[in-house]
């Protein structure tokens, strides 16, 4: 990711702590909200989470914008297809 | 038919290819179905179901491991009762024996988002072409999308698996490292600024690093089949030698036919490809099979 890019999101979830599949279930949920061109802050545990969610954020169309290491989690910027 | 003797009571033809197996009961037989690849119509199930209920005299189906429907308890003197009434949806009798058997497969690339190659056309092609094929012994193919490997090729006779060959574009990355997280084998580590760092040794050709990229800068060179040949289980599993990589999917059926030929020409009686292999060299099946494919 790029530093100097500083992307203001729209709306954010928090799942930490919350399983695969439900935490992509709850990100598209929340994608259907929104916009098309908004961000969505998706907040993501180590591990599986990151591994399969991005994968299916993907699949639905809509494109990942920067994606932050916070050490035990992840944040992620999702644009709305 | 009660007229008739034992030997005229049924058209042997039908059984060719094997499919009626002999059960405990007197008079009463296993009829095998034949299901290619484990997909199955509505319709079909729904008329081995009433066939079933009609002439199973033991009241059950079984479903066998290699994906196939079995009617269990079905008397000799119903046979072509049993083969007419499924004829009738296209349901066909499927083998046993000495002889290419139906062969598996996983779900399908067409609903599952790990699949890279489709395995389902490619079971129907191969058992349009190949089956009921006598051979030495039993011959199972099986086909798995991805390297997750649901079909078990590696218990294949002769196995196919989808393969799939990532390539990674500087000038597309971003460096937000999901490819690194995606990799479960530890294939791609990030360096400093994020970028992947690529050890083809530990890859499996899976495509999660492909699928993970949100900018495209994994994009997929090529995809194929990983062959594996002289898998079995029974009494003494051996497990498959792996012994191409990358079969371009129009090759397929050569390679089979292929395979088929050398383990007619060499195999002993009873005696299953992989032992075949063990007991002639790998290295003799490589050259005489493998070879001409491997520079396709």
């Amino acid at each position: 990711m790029t530093e100097e890019e500083k992307i203001i999101p729209d709306d954010k979830i928090d799942l930490r702590g919350v399983l695969c599949p439900i935490n992509f279930v709850k990100t598209k949920l929340k994608l259907e909200m929104m916009d098309s061109g908004q961000v969505l802050e998706v907040m993501l545990d180590d591990g599986e989470p990151i591994r399969s969610v991005p994968k299916s954020v993907k699949e639905e169309g809509h494109k990942i914008v920067q994606v932050e290491n916070l050490g035990n989690a992840y944040r992620l910027l999702i644009k709305k297809s | 038919m009660a007229e008739k003797t034992a030997t005229q009571r049924i058209d042997l033809n039908e059984m060719k290819s094997g499919g009626f197996i002999k059960q405990n009961q007197k008079d009463l037989f296993t009829v095998r179905l034949k299901v290619p690849g484990g997909r199955i119509t509505p319709e079909k199930m729904a008329k081995i179901a009433e066939v079933a209920k009609k002439y199973s005299r033991m009241g059950f189906c079984h479903l066998s491991f290699r994906q196939s429907v079995e009617i269990i308890g079905v008397h000799i003197d119903d046979f072509d009762a049993v083969v007419k009434e499924l004829a009738a949806v296209g349901q066909k009798v499927a083998s046993c024996g000495p002889r290419v058997r139906v062969p598996t497969a996983c779900g399908g690339c067409e609903y599952n988002p790990n699949g890279i190659m489709d395995t389902q056309s490619k079971a129907l092609e191969v058992d349009e072409k190949f089956f009921g094929i006598p051979c030495p012994h039993k011959f199972k193919m099986g086909f798995s999308g991805c390297p997750i490997d649901c079909t078990r090729t590696r218990e294949m006779d002769l196995g196919f698996q989808g393969v799939v060959y990532p390539v990674w574009s500087k000038d597309l990355c971003n460096g937000c490292t999901l490819c690194a997280k995606a990799c479960q084998e530890g294939a791609i580590v990030s360096d400093k600024k994020g970028r992947p760092v690529f050890d083809e040794s530990k890859c499996v050709y899976c495509g999660d690093c492909i699928r993970a990229c949100p900018t495209d800068a994994w994009k997929d060179k090529k995809k194929g089949w990983l062959v594996r040949t002289g898998g079995k289980h029974g009494r003494h599993p051996r497990e498959a030698d792996a012994v191409l990589n990358f079969l371009p999917d129009n090759k397929v059926n050569d390679f089979i036919d292929a395979t088929i030929k050398w383990y007619k020409e060499n195999g002993k009686p009873k005696e299953r490809v992989g032992s075949c292999i063990d007991r002639v060299g790998l290295e003799k099946f490589k050259k005489d099979v493998v070879d001409t494919f491997a520079k396709t």
